[in-house]
Parts: structure tokens; C-alpha cells; sequence
């Protein structure tokens, strides 16, 4: 089977996220006062080969833990569904 | 004579410089392109600046799995000396060669210019020429420099005395600001707890020719040849 595996990566919470300022300033400028707490990360969207929703699950972390994030500086959050 | 090793990845760009200020100083230094195997005998290995893999994913991310970096992670273990510069650096703290990692600049620049650091650690092999505490003036050319690290690395890094580089406030003579990119504790540069794998932001072999301007990253390439001089002998 295929799964959908969404992967999102978050700068770690408490560390300076000197894009999510720069764009919240911006927010500012543009009136959207309204607008704060900006923060910005990266989404990664990959197809998974696996024999159930938990081996991909897994597969999905490792390559999370290997690559896809900075264990030092990052968060993740893995969605898997089915194709 | 020493063998110094340049490891060339696709998209690196100070890795010709790095083999002329090694050569400079009497080094055999060659370039190794990312997917060989082996260091052909070298005594240093050093991981030039520039945008490895463009930078996809995270700067050094995927450079680290290339095929030579498994002799690489081979040498270091063996002790054998590895500096990492710039992009190298990166790499190396990917690698968890060197704890912590390299942030987007908090100043949202990307900077280019020279800067005052201290050498704060001078029995590496990169390092053993500077009198202990001098003030170099090194080029960066980085937008991501801002070294972080778990509040328990940052201590251990700091009783253990492995800071190798830190940037310095301006003084009269030195226009310059301190800490172009909100680095913790104004990290310049960091080893690992042997000692003998080195990562820095700076770029010395830019910093290494009276043509260029500036000559203070000399010694980390005469270093190189002496510290192997002693370790033959």
C-alpha cells in the first residue's frame, strides 16, 4: 500500500525565529495589527510504500530523525493517510 | 610532507582557496570530490565554505551522507585533525561530528564582511601557531552562523574549554561590530572533546595572502604542517 505522509517541521519553540519576526513586522506594516507569534517552518509532502499505516508511520519518523528535521533546533509533526 | 585533503562538494566555493593557502604553506593539498571513498592517505581533512547542495533542507544537511564522509567520520575517530569552515561547519554539527547547530542569521542579513575574533584555544592542530588569546581578522560570508545549542552543551562547551574562536566586541582600532549574527556566547568557532575536529565560521584561507588584504588566517594552515610535524617526530 501507499501512504500520504505530511511532515511538518517547526523551528523548536523558545529558539529566535528571525523569519517568523521579519514577516510578523511586516504583518504590522500592513495593518493586520491583529497578527503575532509568527513562526515559520517548512512542510514536506512524500509518498510512503509500506505493508500498514504503522510502517509508514515508523519509516516516516526515521527519515524524520535521520533527515527531514534538526534534532538540535527542530520539531515535527508526521500525518499519514492512505492513498 | 603533510597531506592535506579538501573535500569538494557539489556547490562549494572556497575549496580551490583552501588547497592554494595549504600549498601556501608547503602542504601537499588536493581536492577530493564528494563521492570518493578515501582520503588518499591524507593527514587533514578540511570541509571548505560555500552552499553545499544549494542549501536545500538545511545548510550541510544533506552534504553529510555524501560517500567520502564516512572516511571522514573514519579519520576523525583515528584522531586525524578536520576542520570544518563555513558550510563546513555546518556540516560537521549535521554530522553530530560537533554538537549544536547553525541558525538563519538573527540579524536577516546575510554578512560579508571582516570581523575581530580571539583565539581562545590554541593546542588544536589548527591552531597551535597562535599565541593563546590573539585577535585575528577574519572574513564571514554566512546567512546562517547563529550557533545554538541545549543549554547543558553551551556549559560543557564552556568549562571544557572547546570555544576555538569567539567574536570581539569593537575596540578603537577595530571598526567593527562584534557578533554579526546573534551567535550564543558570540560563538565564532567550537572542537570537538579530543580536540582534534574544529569548526568555524570564519573564513582563514580567505585571510591568508598579502594580495587579499589580510593575512591572520595564515596560521591555522601553518599550523597544520607544524602540528603534524610534531605528532611525526
Amino acid at each position: 500500500m501507499t501512504f500520504r505522509v505530511h511532515v511538518r517541521v517547526m523551528p523548536r519553540e523558545g529558539l529566535l525565529d528571525p523569519q517568523g519576526q521579519a514577516v510578523e513586522h511586516a504583518l504590522s506594516a500592513l495593518g493586520f495589527e491583529e497578527a503575532g507569534g509568527v513562526r515559520i517552518g517548512r512542510a514536506i509532502e512524500l509518498d510512503v510504500s509500506a505493508q500498514s499505516r504503522d510502517e509508514a508511520e515508523t519509516r516516516a519518523r526515521l527519515m524524520c530523525d535521520k533527515l527531514l528535521a534538526n534534532p538540535v533546533t527542530e520539531d515535527y509533526l508526521l500525518e499519514v493517510e492512505e492513498d | 610532507m603533510t597531506r592535506v585533503a579538501v573535500v569538494q562538494f557539489p556547490g562549494s566555493n572556497s575549496d580551490v582557496d583552501a588547497v592554494r593557502a595549504a600549498e601556501s604553506v608547503g602542504a601537499d593539498a588536493y581536492l577530493v570530490w564528494h563521492r570518493e571513498e578515501d582520503l588518499q592517505g591524507a593527514d587533514v581533512v578540511i570541509l571548505p565554505g560555500g552552499f553545499s547542495y544549494g542549501d536545500y533542507l538545511r545548510s550541510g544537511a544533506i552534504a553529510r551522507f555524501s560517500p567520502i564522509m564516512e572516511a571522514v567520520q573514519r579519520h576523525a575517530a583515528e584522531g586525524g585533525p578536520v576542520l570544518g569552515i563555513c558550510n563546513g561547519f555546518q556540516i560537521l554539527c549535521e554530522a553530530q561530528m560537533l554538537p549544536g547547530a547553525l541558525m538563519r542569521n538573527a540579524g536577516l542579513t546575510f554578512v560579508s564582511k571582516p570581523v575581530d575574533v580571539i583565539v581562545e584555544r590554541t593546542d588544536t592542530a589548527f591552531t597551535y601557531d597562535y599565541e593563546p588569546d590573539s585577535r585575528l581578522r577574519l572574513p564571514v560570508a554566512h546567512g546562517e552562523g547563529r550557533f545554538v545549542a541545549e543549554p547543558d552543551t553551551l556549559r560543557m562547551l564552556e568549562a571544557e574549554g572547546r570555544v576555538v574562536l569567539r567574536y570581539v566586541a569593537a575596540t578603537e582600532r577595530s571598526p567593527f561590530q562584534p557578533n554579526p549574527n546573534g551567535s550564543t556566547n558570540h560563538i565564532a568557532g567550537i572542537c570537538n572533546a579530543e580536540g582534534n575536529v574544529v569548526g568555524i565560521m570564519p573564513h582563514p584561507e580567505r585571510a591568508a595572502d598579502r594580495l587579499l588584504g589580510l593575512t591572520g588566517g595564515s596560521g591555522f594552515f601553518t599550523s597544520m604542517v607544524t602540528s603534524d610535524h610534531e605528532s611525526s617526530t
